[in-house]
């Protein structure tokens, strides 16, 4: 063999070690959690209450404060994230001033959660008097999303040719027109696909709502949401650190771990089919 | 900003307008002209006439400014940052560069097909119907002439008639620029800016688009840039030669190309360089 097909097979034998370690870490940890948290997963566990100081009894109100703090964390980061992307991408002039916002905002998107956690304590649960509550720590998450919403959306303004742009504007269209018609209608499949893996990643957060929201212990739903709640990432955290009774509330643990990733996993897939299901409707 | 022009009277097709004012049938004028792209001069005192109803072609090697000079008739170029401009073009006697005019009117009236051809990812129809719509017009039926008519003008209607409501990528290459070119006139332009709208055809696709431009001039002052010779000595009745950002010579099409009063015009028209 030449000595350059034989780099050639070393190159590329490195390259694969690289792929198969990745995938065998990630398949190591959804067969851990699947193996071992799988019998505790039943109808009861999904839909029922706690009980007996979280040893008995299932996730029901866990599951539900996730939800309504992500459709919180929803409502707050898909408009203003789009709107600012939008902004920057197509009305901004590209001067020192918008450079800096969008340096701002990469740089945001790598801030600590739990410097998202004390930020929204201060903002919204002391100075905007929300209280610990499902409203403090769906905003206090939806803040920690925007950054990664305004990139990924920006993202999708990029993939729309400039062609599109050029051919508008010099048929008499304002700018305005412009974007509404002829850009934003082919960027909001990449910022959906974007936002909503944004929301998958803060539905998995613990430490922002930790002082914002969560609550340790509470065997009934939220009524309101000004109400505190339960939320899965931080039931998980407690079942697996805190506890009184660590050992006896493994596989509890493990089973809040495999909805969670469930839960996690439908929103990722959400996302794919909203991308497909939109790329073929502009298509037509 | 937001603002619709409900129907403005030049859709009316019945009204076509007819302000041939003491008409000397000079449609634009170039006045020491000036371009900037940040600190490189682009285009360098550039001073033109350009008549009604007539082809003008412009040639010139790789980077000597004539798509920026095309670009600068309907203010394409104001999209990119840095862009500085001195002097004038007037079309109709009114500056194109005047604070109170508005550059969504000048775009409308000045009509560009782009070299590469740029189809909306929408149905045939809506590409053309699409300069109606967004200048206001919700007549249906006046859209579906228009469309039909522009489509016509654009040499294209038989190919497409069946399947107006498939999506415009669907079409060849030369039909995509064929389209292109409907989708300018929809909106009943008064100058038509090409720049190089066959150099991504082939021999048969460029020959019916160069066909179309000769009809074309029947109604309107068309602007062709093109890197073929060939094209320019074909289609344009007039030719301005650039060269580095300067306007060379500028004269009646059939003499530059037999007789030109420069030798550098007479180089790049041969073939000796460029």
């Amino acid at each position: 063999m030449k000595a350059r097909n034989i780099h050639q097979f070393i190159g590329f034998g490195i390259l694969r070690l690289c792929v198969f370690m990745v995938l065998s870490a990630l398949f190591v940890i959804l067969f851990d959690i699947f193996s071992k948290g799988h019998q505790s997963v039943s109808w009861e566990f999904i839909s029922a209450m706690p009980r007996k100081g979280m040893t008995e009894g299932g996730i029901f109100p866990a599951i539900v404060g996730t939800f309504f703090v992500t459709v919180i964390t929803a409502v707050l980061s898909i408009p203003m994230g789009m709107g600012c992307a939008v902004y920057l991408h197509e009305y901004a002039k590209d001067g020192w001033v918008t450079r800096l916002i969008r340096m701002s905002i990469r740089n945001l998107s790598g801030v600590p959660s739990i410097v998202y956690g004390l930020f929204g304590v201060v903002l919204f649960v002391q100075l905007l008097r929300l209280d610990t509550s499902i409203l403090s720590a769906g905003l206090t998450l939806g803040l920690m999303t925007l950054p990664w919403t305004i990139t990924a959306s920006e993202e999708a303004l990029k993939n729309v040719p400039q062609s599109y742009r050029d051919a508008s504007l010099a048929l008499g269209a304002t700018k305005w027109q412009t974007v509404r018609t002829n850009v934003l209608p082919y960027a909001v499949p990449g910022m959906l696909t974007g936002t909503i893996l944004g929301l998958s990643r803060a539905a998995g957060e613990t430490a922002p709502i930790l002082f914002t929201g969560a609550a340790f212990y509470l065997p009934f739903l939220p009524k309101s949401l000004s109400d505190q709640f339960m939320a899965l990432p931080y039931h998980l955290y407690i079942m697996a650190t805190q506890h009184h009774a660590i050992d006896k509330v493994r596989p509890l643990a493990y089973g809040t771990a495999l909805v969670l990733i469930v839960l996690v996993f439908l929103m990722n897939f959400t996302a794919v089919i909203v991308r497909y299901k939109l790329r073929k409707v502009k298509m037509e | 900003m937001l603002k619709e022009k409900k129907s403005s009277p030049r859709f009316n097709m019945t009204n076509k307008k007819n302000t041939s004012k003491e008409d000397n049938g000079i449609k634009i004028t170039v006045t020491d002209f000036n371009f900037y792209y940040d600190t490189v001069h682009a285009l360098k005192n550039i001073n033109l006439q350009i008549r009604k109803n007539k082809v003008v072609g412009i040639i010139g090697p790789s980077g000597c400014g004539k798509s920026t000079f095309l670009r600068c008739f309907n203010r394409m170029n104001d999209t990119i940052a840095g862009i500085r401009y001195e002097g004038q073009i007037a079309i109709d006697d009114k500056n194109i560069f005047d604070k109170n005019l508005d550059v969504v009117d000048l775009r409308r009236d000045v009509g560009m097909v782009f070299q590469k051809s740029n189809p909306f990812p929408k149905s045939i129809f809506e590409n053309v119907a699409y300069g109606l719509k967004i200048n206001g017009i919700k007549d249906k039926a006046f859209i579906i002439e228009r469309v039909e008519q522009s489509l016509k003008n654009a040499a294209l209607w038989t190919e497409v008639k069946d399947r107006l409501h498939k999506s415009a990528f669907a079409l060849s290459g030369g039909q995509q620029q064929r389209l292109c070119i409907a989708r300018a006139l929809a909106v009943e332009p008064e100058v038509l800016l090409l720049d190089e709208p066959a150099s991504a055809l082939d021999p048969i696709a460029t020959a019916k688009v160069e066909e179309l431009i000769f009809q074309l001039k029947q109604k309107y002052t068309i602007i062709i840039v093109t890197h073929n010779m060939q094209q320019a000595a074909r289609v344009s009745e007039y030719t301005a030669f650039f060269m580095l950002g300067e306007l060379i010579e500028y004269d009646i099409t059939n003499k530059m190309f037999t007789n030109p009063a420069k030798k550098i015009t007479e180089e790049y028209i041969t073939g000796r360089f460029g």
